[in-house]
């Protein structure tokens, strides 16, 4: 018992480490990051934090990024429950195939698709949109959403749908005002792996905005100037990155154990 | 083999207990013989399970002793103790064929392989899981499966004890009669000890040599499946054994004897003595008698249901303020309204404070 | 759970079929166009067949990225997996340290992995990074810059640090759901540590290891954004994995046809590779013992 707690402290500190080094990082001038290693900033200052608050180029970055992960959680969410309770319950033509050619767009490599993508949005006008980035992210969000919920949907009883059938509940309703409430800790489970996959994604974010809908990840490109690196700003900007994730973790620490074991093991 | 005492034997969940609702087990002493087959009987919450889990190592007791014939075993683990439990849920070892899995508690404790072979094939014949030894444990049904998991008890000879935890909730009931006999059988050919934890008095009615009734962390009576019907020791007995329960009236102290509010119905004071305390008269339905004619001694009462239940009617009737239930037989058909009631002086038991006194 | 045959699902299912075409068929088709003519407009475009697949295959640029990338995965999973594992069984299994442990865990996983890119190009950098620096300082020469097999650790260390929490929280949620009785059998039955995590945890744990090895052989296989961000490809072209390579080409050079043609084999590789894992790993769990 000893052993393995003393295994698991030293992984959390190689875990913990750099993310550190990167808080650490923010909170100094560049002269003190290029003038020699400090385990703590020596005069630490919030002018990088600063820099990216007040200043609509970087901030909007932010923004940019939460609306197209929020649309691209929405959308995923929408189209996967109607599609996750057909698969658990119903047999029908070709649902193997459609289940499995679902999961090989999980595999798909997002670099395959760069380049018929730009075309393809380029073509349909929406290039450079936050919508386009949300659809592109549905690739590999959709099919992991339908995976998720169709575990979760599996587990609850059909008798309760036939019990609301023979109660006159027309389908829509009862889907809505009963089946939906049943698997809440699905749905929240899915939304965060949605949000997460989303918000971590950078690619395709990437070649899909030019300057609307530009990602965070991309304007942190800005910090290599012909004056060389801002590495604070760099650092403040990564760090700024984290929170939503870490703020996210936060609220469904409950439902991590429980929704990892629930897709369709 | 065996004889297991509990000394002094209590616990609570809690650190330091001061009074008895801390404990989820009241400190007790008891002795389970050797070779005996045991129920523990109770609703849920009652204890039962707490004190099988200490018996098995399980969870170590905050107070008193556990001791297999001389030796204290309080400190010892599960796998030091030399028993064997059936759970619940059937446990096998899922990549392990059914030889394997038997084959499994003789393996962990270094005995050679020709003995192995002897032993998981002689309690697979009892079992009757001979021919399915090769195949994978996980294939096979919820009954073979805790069959399984009694013949990883049964092949160990030094085995203390065999406790069981409800072991027939995942069974199908058609299924659960064969189990409940072929434990019977297992326990006049192996005559081991058995502990058997159960919600459900058919259960321990039909397997147990003896019943231990629990009830609030506390052993309420042990006594054969008999004893039980026929003396109730406590209240909470007569109510939990049986279906419908035992028959409790309120009496009240009339001059030199009880009677039965509401009516003139008057039994001997002599019989309870002098205490203070709340007085019960306790009848089981099956033997009160309710007729249309009043006899000797006839008490009047007013049918207000009759239910026919198959082989036999249950009649509530209403006898004074009371209300008394009466398991009769077909023939003797009765109707809602007025009738009498006889109460067989040799059924009768009185209560003090919950308590039986006669 | 008997299923009901009907025909109707399919228009719940209709949603998702058109979402997913849209962001995955017509592209897909659209890089077939690509693979097998030389498109210059609309208008000017020349079916060349197999050519760009037999002149991309024949180009040692590819064979490197390919034997590089098929390297680096098995590297990752060897480590990744059973780490995972022994980090798992070594999580407290309830109260405020596990919640605490699986939100320190989650954390690597929830952050953009250019961001994960940049916290190790500095962490690492001898000359401003605590990593680099303490590596040097131990008395080992290290800079990835300019050293393929420093370049290789540095990419490597850095996926176990993103990507090894997903497998930690994939079998901590598989370790839980297993009933305490099956602990106390193997309790009761005298079992060593070894043999419960043999018998008990290790199968129980199939399911979810299955989907472990899956996603990270997956993921891995299409890494991009990290390394580039950290080493750009580099030294020359010690870390050219094969998204890297493919998005040279196609960006890069806007070579188009050999773009696409690689792309093809790209996923026809993942596909196959991934269909095979699965069918060997569910065939493991079920095969029976002699």
């Amino acid at each position: 018992m000893k052993g393995r707690s003393v295994a698991l402290i030293i992984y959390f500190v190689f875990l913990l480490l750099p993310i550190y080094w990167l808080v650490n990082m923010s909170l100094k001038t560049n002269q003190e990051i290029l003038s020699g290693l400090t385990l703590f900033p020596r005069e630490p200052t919030l002018a990088n934090f600063q820099t990216i608050l007040t200043d609509p180029s970087w901030y909007m970055g932010y923004v940019n990024s939460l609306i197209y992960v929020v649309m691209n959680t929405v959308i995923s969410l929408s189209v996967a429950l109607p599609a996750a309770y057909a698969f658990s319950r119903f047999r029908f033509i070709g649902d193997k195939h459609v289940f499995f050619w679902l999961l090989t767009n999980r595999m798909a490599p997002p670099a395959v698709f760069l380049l018929p993508f730009f075309q393809l949005y380029q073509a349909l006008g929406l290039f450079d949109t936050h919508i386009a980035v949300a659809l592109a992210h549905c690739l590999f969000n959709v099919p992991l959403a339908v995976w998720i919920l169709e575990g979760f949907m599996s587990g609850v009883p059909k008798e309760i749908d036939e019990t609301a059938y023979i109660d006159g509940y027309s389908f829509p309703r009862f889907f809505v005002r009963i089946f939906l409430p049943l698997i809440k800790a699905g749905i929240g489970v899915t939304a965060f792996f949605c949000f997460m996959f989303s918000w971590v994604e950078l690619l395709l974010a990437r070649t899909l905005t030019a300057t609307n809908a530009k990602p965070i990840a991309s304007t942190m490109t800005r910090t290599v100037s012909a004056a060389g690196m801002d590495w604070g700003l760099l650092a403040a900007a990564g760090v700024l990155t984290i929170v939503p994730g870490a703020l996210v973790i936060w609220f469904v620490r409950n439902y991590m154990a429980k929704g990892f074991a629930l897709g369709r093991v | 083999m065996a004889e297991i005492t509990l000394a002094g034997l209590g616990h609570a969940y809690r650190p330091d207990p001061r009074q008895p609702s801390d404990f989820a087990l009241q400190p007790m002493d008891f002795a389970f013989a050797d070779g005996g087959a045991y129920a523990l009987l109770g609703p849920s919450g009652c204890g039962k399970t707490t004190l099988l889990n200490i018996m098995s190592g399980l969870l170590r007791p905050s107070h008193g002793r556990v001791r297999f014939d001389a030796q204290d075993v309080t400190a010892k683990s599960p796998g030091e103790r030399n028993i064997a439990q059936v759970f619940q849920f059937p446990v096998v070892y899922d990549t392990m064929s059914v030889f394997d899995n038997l084959a499994f508690p003789l393996r962990n404790r270094g005995i050679g392989e020709p003995e192995v072979r002897s032993k998981v094939e002689e309690v697979a014949a009892m079992l009757e899981l001979g021919p399915d030894l090769r195949r994978p444990a996980r294939r096979l049904g919820a009954d073979a499966k805790q069959k399984i998991s009694l013949g990883r008890g049964l092949v160990r000879s030094d085995v203390a004890a065999i406790l069981f935890d409800e072991p027939l909730t995942v069974i199908d009931p058609h299924l659960k009669w064969l189990l409940r006999r072929k434990l019977k059988q297992v326990h006049e050919r192996y005559r081991r000890t058995l502990v058997y934890v159960t919600h459900d008095q058919n259960e321990a009615l039909t397997f147990a040599e003896k019943i231990v009734v629990m009830h609030a962390g506390r052993v309420m009576q042990v006594g054969t499946p008999q004893e039980l019907f026929e003396r109730p020791e406590h209240r909470f007995v007569g109510w939990f054994i049986g279906s419908p329960g035992m028959n409790f009236v309120p009496l009240e102290r009339d001059g030199d004897g009880l009677r039965i509010p509401g009516t003139d119905h008057v039994l001997p004071d002599g019989l309870v003595g002098p205490g203070q305390g709340r007085i019960e008269l306790g009848i089981r339905p099956e033997h009160v008698r309710i007729t249309g004619s009043p006899g000797a001694e006839g008490v009047p009462v007013e049918v207000e249901r009759v239910e026919d239940l198959g082989n036999y009617a249950l009649v509530t009737a209403r006898l004074g303020t009371a209300t008394v239930m009466a398991k009769l037989s077909e023939d003797a058909p009765l109707m809602p309204g007025q009738a009498f009631l006889r109460l067989p002086p040799a059924w009768t038991r009185l209560y003090l404070d919950d308590r039986l006194v006669h | 759970m008997d299923k009901i045959e009907n025909n109707k699902a399919w228009f719940l299912v209709l949603p998702v079929f058109v979402i997913v075409a849209i962001s995955a068929i017509i592209p897909l088709m659209t890089v077939v166009n690509y693979a097998f003519q030389d498109i210059f407009s609309p208008q000017d475009r020349y079916w060349v067949g197999t050519e760009w697949f037999e002149s991309v295959l024949a180009d040692d640029d590819l064979h490197g990225a390919l034997i590089r990338q098929f390297v680096f995965s098995f590297v990752i999973l060897l480590v990744e997996i059973p780490l995972g594992i022994a980090l798992a069984l070594a999580m407290p299994a309830r109260g405020w340290r596990a919640s605490l442990a699986l939100v320190l865990m989650a954390l690597p996983l929830l952050i953009p992995w250019n961001v994960v890119g940049t916290i190790w190009q500095v962490f690492a950098r001898a000359d401003i990074g605590l990593g680099g620096w303490l590596v040097n300082a131990l008395g080992i020469p290290y800079n990835y810059t300019n050293d393929p097999v420093a370049a290789w650790l540095t990419i490597v260390v850095m996926d176990v640090w993103h990507w090894t929490p997903l497998v930690v929280l994939l079998c901590y949620a598989g370790l839980r759901a297993i009933p305490d009785a099956y602990y106390q059998a193997a309790a009761i039955d005298g079992a060593s540590a070894w043999k419960v995590f043999r018998y008990i945890e290790l199968p129980k744990m199939r399911g979810v290891l299955l989907i472990a090895v899956l996603l990270r052989f997956m993921d891995s296989f299409m890494i991009y954004t990290e390394p580039f961000v950290v080493t750009g490809g580099g030294p020359g072209n010690a870390t050219t994995f094969l998204s890297i390579h493919l998005t040279k080409i196609a960006i890069g050079q806007m070579d188009l046809g050999p773009a696409a043609a690689i792309s093809i084999i790209y996923f026809l590789i993942i596909l196959t590779l991934s269909f095979v894992f699965y069918n060997v790993m569910t065939r493991m769990g079920t095969g029976e013992r002699a």
